[in-house]
């Protein structure tokens, strides 16, 4: 028998099962999906680094915790993959950026932490645009990775390793980070599911920084279920991260299955306008199929989210300007050498960084200097109120609202790369979100354009978590068929 | 609205960043960055007369606790991570001038 027999068509939830009740090894689970990657990897490029001596080691941990009639947690022996901007000690973590290059981490983020305990094995660090800044993961310092569904286009990004990762069925979790759509955007492209928790659910300790008062590091998966599994596990207070919201984390499995019965859903009208057709009539389609099984659905016009796009542009490079100022050749990753420290730091950042980690830095550096400050950064935060109350108002009237995740498909390699402003405008739909701290998620529910799927994304109010879920839930009932990656199979096998 | 961003603001900020750039690397940020600001200047005419600023999605206060004496990160291997070290600290270039 094929050590692949078992574990191919399964789930976290079907692999957690069947190791923690002996019916399947860990190392039989890790052992497959290391040989999916092997075969497929030259394509898609979804890793930095593929751990496999790590992970075996801790997959035959978990089987011997399950042999000594212990339960190793409720991930065991679930092969996760991880975004590269996660710390692993002993494990190098590049941000995909050259000026990290080789820096081995010496202490784990609070979420690896948490993975190993619930008895997940990572596999690898996935590929991102540099320091999480992009929307195609064709910011990499180590080149592009690709999307599964289709080798010319992009993945989305900047969790497109994480994204394609889960959808070429290598493994059925990973963890990226969204600062600005980078979990919802990739997802909605790749046809998986994608969340990004309310801020402060999730500790960031050990997730390397670009925007500060916007990171959160969420779920990818195949199923709604599996992403409430992941998301469980993560959550909840963290000592390390003052800005941890307090208590225990989210309760979202059990939710499932109550139904959408008398839930009011609004469909944000402003997204739909800037949206392609197939992504319009997606979103039309799930809300009808929510009123089927018993949500009253209606429109609301929110006009005040569509100038969160601005403010975005303007509040994360100032955060990632202050924040970027730490790779200055001294403790960590690459120096280039001068003749004083002030060349040493700007050959080191000039070498080190790509372009659009340069251009961001230098916006955000503008926009926060004397004379502009007033102007750009003190307005995008009053815009920033203005989202938030904006949501909050329609919060009144609604239990969660709809839109599309993406105005399009996913697009090709190299079709939006020398235009910065066109590569910003994909994350339109879900910067709000972000800027308003809010939870909001990516559920794959229609096929559009060449046959590539599109994502449905579903927003509620801070905390509310259990909702999103439940509607979330719904929509994927009602999704077309083959609109999502399929766990365990390979392209070649899908088409 | 037209808004520039100019080579000599590019040169400026890029100083006050610690980035080197070559005088074409200049020319083609400023035009990319011109683009960039053109779109997310409409922000500012925006009416938002009694709106307050928020840097953060949620009123956050100051975490306080008691000071408990736990290990910190080992000392070398924080080091070995580093380009240069000496003694035990990370060693630069020259700061102010002085001999190396």
């Amino acid at each position: 028998m094929s050590s692949t027999a078992m574990p191919d068509a399964m789930n976290a939830f079907e692999i957690a099962h069947a190791v923690r009740t002996g019916a399947v090894l860990a190392r039989t689970v890790v052992m497959d999906a290391l040989e999916r990657i092997a075969n497929q990897e030259q394509d898609l490029h979804c890793f930095n680094v593929v751990t496999e001596d790590v992970a075996l080691a801790a997959a035959d941990a978990v089987d011997a915790t399950v042999a000594r009639g212990e339960d190793p947690g409720p991930l065991a022996g679930v092969p996760v993959a991880l975004k590269d901007n996660l710390c692993t000690r002993g494990i190098a973590t590049t941000c995909s950026s050259k000026i990290l290059e080789g820096w081995i981490p010496p202490y784990d983020a609070t979420v690896v932490d948490r993975l190993r305990r619930a008895g997940a094995i990572v596999v690898g660090k996935t590929n991102l645009d540099e320091f999480a800044m992009g929307s195609s993961t064709e910011n990499s310092a180590f080149g592009p990775s690709r999307n599964p569904w289709d080798h010319s286009r992009v993945p989305g990004g900047s969790s497109g390793g994480s994204a394609a990762a889960v959808a070429a069925g290598y493994v059925p979790l990973s963890l990226g980070s969204d600062t600005g759509g980078s979990i919802r955007q990739p997802a909605s492209f790749c046809g998986v599911v994608g969340v990004k928790p309310t801020y402060g659910l999730v500790s960031r300790y050990g997730l390397i920084a670009f925007a500060s008062s916007l990171d959160q590091i969420g779920p990818f998966a195949t199923t709604v279920a599996d992403a409430a599994l992941l998301l469980e596990s993560i959550g909840g207070h963290d000592s390390r991260d003052s800005t941890s919201l307090d208590g225990e984390s989210v309760a979202v499995v059990d939710a499932l299955e109550l139904g959408v019965v008398g839930l009011r859903v609004g469909i944000i009208r402003d997204f739909l306008v800037d949206a392609d057709d197939s992504v319009v009539s997606a979103v039309n389609a799930a809300a009808a199929a929510l009123a089927v099984v018993g949500a009253t659905v209606d429109e609301v016009a929110i006009p005040e989210l569509m100038n969160g796009l601005a403010a975005y542009y303007l509040i994360a490079p100032a955060e990632a300007s202050s924040n970027l100022s730490r790779y200055d050749g001294v403790r960590y990753g690459l120096r280039v050498d001068g003749p004083d420290v002030a060349a040493m730091n700007a050959r080191t950042r000039a070498e080190g960084f790509g372009a659009e980690v340069k251009r961001r830095i230098m916006l955000g550096t503008y926009v926060l200097s004397a004379g502009y400050y007033d102007a750009y950064y003190a307005q995008a935060q009053r815009v920033r109120t203005l989202v938030a109350g904006a949501f909050n108002r329609a919060y009144e009237r609604f239990d969660v609202l709809i839109g599309p995740t993406t105005p399009s498909v996913a697009f090709a390699l190299g079709q939006k790369t020398e235009d910065p402003l066109a590569m910003y405008l994909s994350d339109l739909f879900t910067i709000p979100s972000n800027l308003a701290g809010h939870p909001a998620m990516s559920v794959p529910f229609a096929l559009g354009e060449h046959g590539l799927p599109i994502g449905v994304q579903v927003f509620a109010p801070a905390l509310k978590e259990s909702v999103m879920f439940r509607v979330a839930h719904a929509i994927e009932a009602a999704q077309q068929t083959g609109c999502r990656a399929p766990v365990g199979l390979s392209r070649s096998t899908r088409s | 609205m037209a808004v520039e961003f100019t080579p000599e603001e590019v040169t400026y900020v890029a100083a006050l960043a610690r980035l080197e750039l070559t005088e074409a690397e200049v020319e083609h940020y400023a035009r990319q960055l011109s683009a960039v600001l053109g779109h997310v200047d409409a922000i500012r005419a925006l009416d938002l007369t009694g709106v307050e600023p928020s840097s953060h999605s949620f009123d956050l206060v100051n975490v306080l606790r008691e000071d408990v004496v736990a290990p910190s990160l080992d000392r070398d291997e924080v080091l070995r991570a580093a380009p240069l070290v000496e003694s035990g600290r990370f060693r630069v270039p020259p700061i102010l001038g002085e001999a190396p």
